[in-house]
């Protein structure tokens, strides 16, 4: 069981930090560290597809946005109450009643079920999109990612009703066993827990995938596609799969971040964000889970607490080059955190 | 529609057209000598324009478009010496993140030189207000001085490639580095020559383009995505074609905004890009056999 | 084993940054004030001009002697115009920094997502963005300074009614103030006898607006209003001339940057706007009310940054001024009474005009606080009726 430390280490720091941030009365940096758990998940998800089926992909900003605006367009329909479809559903637990900042009561999509809604549109489009996508390679693959990505920006600015450039706002809490996912300053801490218990529970998942036959398969593949073909690996299948499941990952970040910032916006699926992710996995070295995690924590953290200012974008694009001319291998590897998959 | 109505859709279509052709080219150039694709080629254009507009204030506008050339033809030479050179055999990965990188850098680093102001060069004959009339159709003139700049750099390149010996070299580089190695031609230098050269033109067209479009520092990656829309749709490495495919695309473009909300204008390039490298990626106009990849 | 060794290295290191920046925050006798705008990115011709004039401000009261004889801390944050990044720093600034008031955003779409926010962390907001929604509903801590929409419609139906204009096109961005302007251009224009025959929204990045604006030639349009905040302003301007239409053209009180008419070049003469008063200052009559204040910002931001002053800028000379007001009002810094007296100011001469605020009116402004601009000879002047 010696793959699952960093497991068990990862979620003592997390502890940790929380209990030290609270007995330093600086409690304020949950915020960002919280929204670093949502990035740190895309990356994840990244890692896994870059570092292990050795797809690159440039788009996975659009996965998140398209799991982000699914649960904040369903849940902030509002629904006429009164008509007895709604009144079913409500029943049912898929429609549920919230507060604006008027009081007044509002229908909408329940919380749950517009995660599973934006989990099944991400998986959905990265079906459609990866079936095509994953014959690729090189630069036609990049592009290609790129190019999503690019679209799905394209289409939120110039829908009306995802916002147009403006996004979605006014998304209500995401309610945990009578937790609730939320930026304010009451539910800091929860949504801290729940948003890295998320992280941990995709890094459970990524150490058993890598450790289990698929991948095995995967491996064979970045190591050398054609020698995994001869050796009948259905390369095509697992590489498939990893392109949903990093989707996936992607699309359940936009959902809960969507729901703790109350709301998202288009920059969510601009380019520049799926280069920072790539950036991130690049950082902790391709296939470097735990390289990742930390690389994503960090750069995200510093980010969203502006310490860089305007050279924020420029910083990532240092770091990027940095690290693809000088440590390929990524730079955690070299700083020895972690070792590969484990 | 009437007449009038598609002359003008018409020429707006070829207009935008021909500097994705431009654009497209550039990516050619270096592409062919080098196999790699370089994501900072909107960059250049930009770059052009920026520099242009500072020495506009002390030089007559001829000059300062040309100083601007140069100076951006510096730059693509310092990206090549600086970060590609001597990469020894680097992947596919490596060589799309690190020129990534590089694009973001030169949009950044403008940003810091020259903040977000939106500028713009003097129209190069005739005021903001001037229009020609061609067979109905309004047109202002700087068009046309993007039309024929982008005509005199085809014909110039299909010289150089044609008649020079550096232009020959490069072509048989494209053709197999290797065996060009092997025939004495020094592939490094011809390298950073493509850089040189795709930099260059891109600052002329950015110059030409600047008076029409404004130039503001972030315009460089959405002008890239298209040129390469442009030069896949036209088979990767086919100049040529890129011209022709570059029309075609913006045609498309100005046409769909007739059918079309404006604003999903962007996003028909993006679904021609898609569909094109799912469905034959070697082009409209290239050969089956598709990826004549260097690497992976 | 390295591994082990490698996440304690991190977990000091985290600690050491955390305390480090709770000593750094630890309060002096000062006046925290906070900032988010788009200094830099697509909104940066808002962002930049409102920056320097915070700036400039809060060295002019603390050279003379600061707010109730304190220090005032002005915490700028650079959101570069997006909601996302808006949010986290008003988190910061509430939770962490526990500013008195946020200056800003810069946009209507950044100051849409951080009310909540605001009025959950009783924090004042006086956001320089226009869009109306942001104080309608009112919510309790949410003002804003530069004018609504909806006078600045009325201003430009007024213009086209007394000239017969009655079939226009209509292009706005796809901002939350593009949209707004439109959504008010459409709402006003059925009780004010205007058919709007096209209206068409463009990417606030769009480079070329031929297109679209041969749609609103081939319909023959009277004349065409523009809403965007965007250099886009002026590439209108100049398409419609290229394309030899000869029809008026309007623009939004977002056109109140002489950049846009620098850019626009010959283009846009003629162009004709409802604006605040701050572009045409020397030309009010001595006694105006706004005429020192205006000349006055005028030459010190002029001599300070070398650059025309906007009215982007004049909106954060607005919420600034403002607040300090209400503070010296109230006589102390505490949230609530300081949020009282904004809602008690009347008469208080501003950039954008002279503001009324009341519990139901947290904009404070009215048809009066706008005049109609046009460009003569590459400058803003008054247009003569």
């Amino acid at each position: 069981m010696r793959r699952y430390l960093p497991l068990a280490a990862v979620a003592l720091v997390v502890v940790g930090l929380q209990l030290a941030l609270q007995a330093a009365g600086a409690m304020y940096y949950l915020t960002q560290l919280t929204m670093a758990a949502g990035y740190c998940l895309v990356s994840i998800g990244l890692c896994l597809l870059m570092g292990y089926a050795g797809q690159l992909s440039l788009g996975q900003a659009g996965f998140f946005a398209i799991g982000g605006y699914a649960s904040a367009v369903l849940t902030t329909l509002k629904l006429d109450a009164a008509a007895p479809a709604a009144r079913l559903l409500a029943r049912l637990g898929i429609l549920a009643e919230r507060r604006d900042a008027f009081e007044n009561l509002l229908l909408g999509v329940s919380p749950w079920a517009a995660l599973l809604a934006a989990v099944l549109a991400t998986g959905l489009v990265a079906l459609l999109i990866g079936l095509p996508v994953i014959r690729l390679k090189g630069h036609y693959l990049a592009m290609a990612t790129l190019g999503f990505g690019l679209i799905v920006f394209r289409v939120l600015l110039g829908t009306r009703f995802l916002g147009e450039a403006d996004g979605i706002g006014g998304v209500p809490a995401l309610p945990l066993f009578g937790l609730e996912v939320t930026g304010g300053k009451a539910h800091r801490v929860e949504s801290y827990y729940v948003a890295w218990g998320l992280v941990l529970a995709a890094l459970l998942l990524a150490v058993n995938l890598i450790h289990s036959r698929v991948g095995r398969a995967l491996r064979s593949i970045h190591g050398g596609e054609e020698a995994a073909g001869a050796l009948g690996v259905d390369t095509a299948r697992y590489k498939l799969a990893t392109f949903i499941a990093g989707a996936v990952l992607a699309g359940v970040a936009g959902a809960f971040l969507t729901h703790y910032n109350g709301g998202i916006g288009p920059s969510e699926a601009s380019s520049m964000k799926s280069v920072r992710y790539v950036a991130i996995v690049a950082v902790g070295g391709m296939d470097n889970l735990w390289g990742t995690l930390l690389a994503g924590a960090a750069l995200s953290f510093i980010s969203l607490r502006g310490y860089l200012g305007s050279y924020d974008d420029a910083f990532f694009a240092v770091i990027l080059i940095a690290v693809m001319l000088f440590f390929p291998d990524g730079l955690l590897r070299r700083a020895r955190i972690g070792r590969g998959g484990g | 529609m009437p007449l009038e109505q598609l002359l003008q859709y018409f020429f707006a279509g070829i207009t935008e057209g021909a500097i994705y052709a431009i654009i497209a080219i550039g990516f050619n150039i270096i592409y062919n000598t080098t196999g790699i694709i370089n994501f900072a080629q909107g960059e250049f254009l930009v770059l052009g324009g920026m520099i242009a507009t500072s020495l506009a204030v002390v030089l007559p506008l001829p000059l300062a478009v040309a100083g601007a050339v140069a100076a951006t033809m510096v730059v693509g030479a310092l990206v090549d010496l600086v970060f590609i050179r001597w990469l020894a055999s680097p992947s596919v990965l490596r060589l799309v993140v690190i020129t990534i990188g590089v694009s973001i850098l030169l949009r950044e680093g403008m940003l810091h030189a020259w903040d977000e102001k939106v500028r713009a060069l003097r129209n190069f004959t005739g005021t903001e207000i001037s229009s020609v009339r061609i067979l109905g159709a309004h047109i202002a003139p700087q068009a046309l001085w993007v039309l024929g700049i982008a005509g005199l750099i085809v014909a110039a390149l299909a010289l150089f490639f044609r008649y020079t010996l550096a232009g020959r070299a490069m072509r048989a580089c494209a053709a197999n580095r290797t065996a060009a190695r092997l025939c004495g031609i020094k592939t490094r230098r011809l390298v950073t020559l493509s850089f040189c050269l795709s930099a260059g033109i891109g600052a002329l067209a950015g110059c030409a383009l600047s008076p029409l479009t404004q130039t503001q520092y972030d315009m460089g990656a959405p002008l890239a995505i298209k040129g390469f829309t442009v030069a896949i749709l036209g088979g990767l490495g086919n100049s040529t074609a890129a011209v022709a495919a570059g029309l075609i695309l913006g045609l498309l473009e100005t046409f769909s905004v007739s059918l079309l909300p404006l604003a999903y204008k962007d996003a028909v390039s993006l679904a021609v890009l898609l569909a094109i490298l799912f469905l034959r990626p070697g082009g409209l106009f290239g050969r089956r056999e598709v990826q004549r990849l260097k690497e992976f | 084993m390295s591994r082990p060794l490698g996440w304690f290295r991190v977990l000091v290191v985290s600690l050491v940054l955390a305390a480090a920046a709770f000593l750094a925050g630890a309060q002096q006798n000062t006046v925290k004030i906070g900032a988010i705008l788009a200094v830099t990115g697509p909104a940066s011709n808002l962002g930049a001009p409102e920056a320097k004039t915070l700036q400039m401000l809060v060295d002019q009261v603390n050279g003379a002697g600061g707010l109730l004889g304190r220090k005032v801390q002005l915490v700028l944050k650079d959101s570069g115009a997006s909601p996302e990044k808006a949010i986290s720093f008003a988190r910061q600034l509430i939770e962490e920094e526990e500013v008195l008031a946020i200056l800003g955003p810069s946009t209507s779409g950044e100051s849409l997502k951080i009310k909540d926010v605001c009025q959950e962390g009783q924090t004042i907001l006086l956001s320089c963005a226009a869009a109306e929604a942001i104080v309608n509903p009112v919510m309790k801590w949410v003002f804003k300074t530069p004018q609504n929409d909806a006078f600045a419609t009325l201003w430009i139906y007024r213009y086209l009614k007394e000239r017969g204009l009655t079939r226009i096109g209509v292009v706005a961005s796809n901002t939350g103030f593009g949209n707004g302007g439109k959504a008010q251009l459409e709402k006003y224009a059925p009780e004010n006898g205007i058919q709007i025959l096209i209206a068409e929204v463009y990417d606030k990045e769009a480079t070329d607006l031929t297109s679209v604006l041969t749609k609103l030639k081939a319909r023959e349009v009277q004349a065409v209003v523009n809403w965007s905040i965007e250099p886009a302003q002026s590439l209108v301007a100049k398409n419609l001339r290229q394309l030899g239409m000869q029809v008026p053209l309007l623009q939004s009180h977002g056109f109140g940057n002489i950049r846009y008419v620098e850019a626009a070049g010959q283009a846009a003469e003629g162009i004709v706007f409802p604006c605040g008063r701050l572009l045409v200052a020397d030309v009010l009559p001595d006694g105006h009310p706004q005429k020192a204040l205006l000349l006055d910002y005028k030459k010190k931001y002029e001599a300070q940054f070398g650059e025309e002053v906007s009215t982007f800028g004049g909106h954060a000379y607005d919420a600034f001024t403002i607040l300090a007001e209400a503070v010296r009002r109230a006589g102390s810094t505490d949230p609530a009474r300081v949020r009282d007296a904004i809602e008690g100011l009347k008469g208080f001469a501003g950039t954008a005009g002279i503001f009324n605020f009341s519990p139901a009116d947290h904009n404070g402004l009215d048809m009066g606080s706008f005049e109609m601009l046009t460009v003569k000879g590459g400058k803003f002047v008054l247009l003569k009726p």
